[in-house]
């Protein structure tokens, strides 16, 4: 198991919208080894309020020795971390579960709502990096503008052709849900591999559009967990046909197949 | 000045520490090998064990509290058959103490857990979990009652050769009347305490935050009621008792060991510290040294009481 601790030293600290954060960090181990879906669990304190560590999905990493998270101020966790600065050391682990699997796909589509999208520009970076000619439509969704931040130009400038936005209250692109994007923008006569992290909601419409087609998904899940590495077992999800044995988010995941989990 | 002696025993085994880790929190170690030195520890208690797999609650299961988390995980574990020929191999290999933490809904399902486990080589004692409820009778916990405390343990001791701790509830009148059932019902050790039944609830929805509603509270916001029990029960019973609840930093071990523990369990903070156990591990050793003490049992049951 190529998991590790470190001690990641902080070397810059972004604020892209009112309440979302980008963190870079030094964490050579954890750099070197991650792949794109994988997350981390970081320890947003050394006390005990809170207590748990925090698992955030890997938003890149750079080179071999660094790595961003990417998160939204929704509790004291992340209100702590949003609040740290370069020089300042962060605990975590990682890189933790499977990650996207996209070996010999040609035709990929990316959707990402909200902190969903985190996750998605490493993959994005990975698929210009290794499949060509790569075909990566990115379909991006928020609630506006303002809250997607510098990610519209950071994905035009890894070099994606082809990314298109909703906003709830239609500030950019589509007013609308981010996955009713799909049917305006893929070209049903290719065999799309569908990859989506966002609100469950937004992935259930996004598995059941690429069902109608016959298209293949994956999906980023997230749940509460405690530990990350499959000793608290808190991070259950049922399987798609609500039989035999849990699954588990975090080593069973994050990203399964759509049919493997249940779309309840 | 030599290294302190930091062994401890327990029903006649020798552990090399008395750092373990408490079942649930630890997996079956493997999920801890790329963070602990695993034969660094006293020994591994892994993941509860029933006869059957066991499918656990549905989630949510955990809620975060104020330091701590309610878990209601539901007992989900491998079964006997898949414990046997899929953790053995490498729990055997990992240099350390290994104690199978055993759990039933009938004292024929802990006979025969018992009996099947001692024949397995690499294991050096089974832990009792007696906080299950007992379908026969109802459903009502064997750790709530004396006398089917005792008639658990009593099950479990002749059926088997292995040393058997008995890991009580707190959620009992009585902690040290359970304590002084299962040493009559032949246990070689106590552990305590398991988790405190709690709950909460989201005001937004006004459901329950588990899906079970309730759940077990775990962490450092229950190491002293934890220690208060075994304090309690380490004067009301011969056998070693082994302290478990928040146990978080040395010092937090140390005080349990103070309290009359002979060993201690990390749990909950291996969630927090992967290393946990470890860092406790060497920091109890440096106490000693520091302390120019010759070895552990110089702090086991040394509170002073004025």
């Amino acid at each position: 198991m190529n998991q590790f601790e470190e001690q990641g030293e902080i070397v810059r600290q972004e604020q892209l919208a009112p309440e979302i954060f980008r963190l870079t960090l030094t964490a050579p181990d954890i750099a070197s080894n991650a792949r794109p879906g994988q997350f981390v669990m970081v320890r947003t304190n050394p006390g005990y309020d809170p207590l748990l560590r925090r698992p955030l999905s890997i938003h890149q990493t750079i080179g071999n020795e660094q790595l961003q998270l990417m998160f939204k101020v929704v509790g004291k966790g992340t209100r702590m971390l949003a609040a740290m600065s370069p020089g300042q050391r962060l605990n975590l682990n990682g890189p933790l579960g499977h990650g996207f699997d996209l070996a010999g796909k040609q035709a990929i589509c990316l959707v990402g709502g909200g902190m969903g999208i985190a996750p998605l520009y490493f993959l994005a970076k990975e698929i210009l990096r290794t499949s060509k000619p790569p075909k990566c439509v990115v379909l991006l969704g928020a609630r506006t503008a303002a809250e997607f931040g510098p990610l519209p130009r950071d994905f035009m400038d890894i070099g994606v052709k082809e990314t298109h936005f909703a906003t709830d209250d239609g500030s950019l692109g589509h007013h609308g849900f981010v996955a009713e994007l799909l049917k305006h923008h893929l070209d049903p006569a290719n065999n799309w591999t569908v990859c989506t992290c966002g609100p469950h909601p937004m992935m259930k419409a996004v598995v059941k559009e690429c069902r109608g087609h016959g298209w293949q998904c994956q999906v980023s899940l997230e749940t509460m967990m405690a530990c990350g590495i499959s000793a608290c077992l808190g991070c259950a999800v049922p399987r798609g046909d609500l039989s035999g044995p849990y699954l588990h988010v975090c080593k069973d995941g994050p990203v399964f197949k759509a049919e493997e989990v249940a779309w309840l | 000045m030599n290294q302190p002696d930091m062994h401890i025993t327990v029903g006649g085994v020798v552990f090399k520490n008395p750092v373990l880790t408490a079942s649930g929190t630890f997996g079956y170690g493997k999920e801890f090998e790329p963070y602990v030195n695993l034969h660094h520890l006293g020994g591994v208690v892994v993941k509860g064990i029933s006869l059957a797999p066991r499918r656990g609650n549905p989630p949510p299961r955990i809620v975060e509290t104020a330091g701590g988390m309610l878990n209601a995980i539901g007992l989900e574990n491998v079964g006997l058959d898949r414990f046997i020929s899929e953790k053995i191999p490498y729990l055997k290999e990992i240099g350390t103490r290994v104690i199978v933490n055993i759990l039933g809904d009938s004292l024929e399902e802990y006979q025969t857990l018992a009996q099947r486990l001692s024949e397995v080589e690499g294991i050096s004692g089974l832990e009792v979990n007696i906080s299950c409820p007992n379908v026969k009778k109802g459903g009502v916990a064997f750790g709530t009652d004396p006398a089917m405390a005792e008639a658990v343990t009593r099950a479990v001791c002749t059926h088997s050769t292995l040393p058997v701790i008995v890991k009580l509830s707190p959620n009992v009148t009585d902690i040290s009347q359970i304590a002084r059932a299962v040493e009559a019902g032949g246990a070689q050790a106590v552990s305590l305490i398991n988790t405190l039944l709690g709950m909460a609830i989201d005001v937004k929805t006004r459901r329950p935050r588990l899906a079970n509603v309730v759940g077990g509270l775990s962490g450092p916001a229950i190491k002293p009621i934890a220690l208060r029990m075994v304090w309690q029960v380490a004067q009301a019973v011969k056998i070693p008792v082994i302290g478990i609840g928040g146990i978080t930093t040395t010092e937090d071990a140390l005080e349990f060991l103070l309290a009359g523990a002979t060993a201690i369990e990390v749990g909950t903070a291996n969630f927090v510290n992967p290393r946990a156990s470890q860092d406790i591990v060497e920091g109890l050793a440096r106490y000693l040294t520091d302390n120019k003490l010759s070895g552990i049992s110089e702090v086991i049951g040394g509170l002073v009481v004025p």
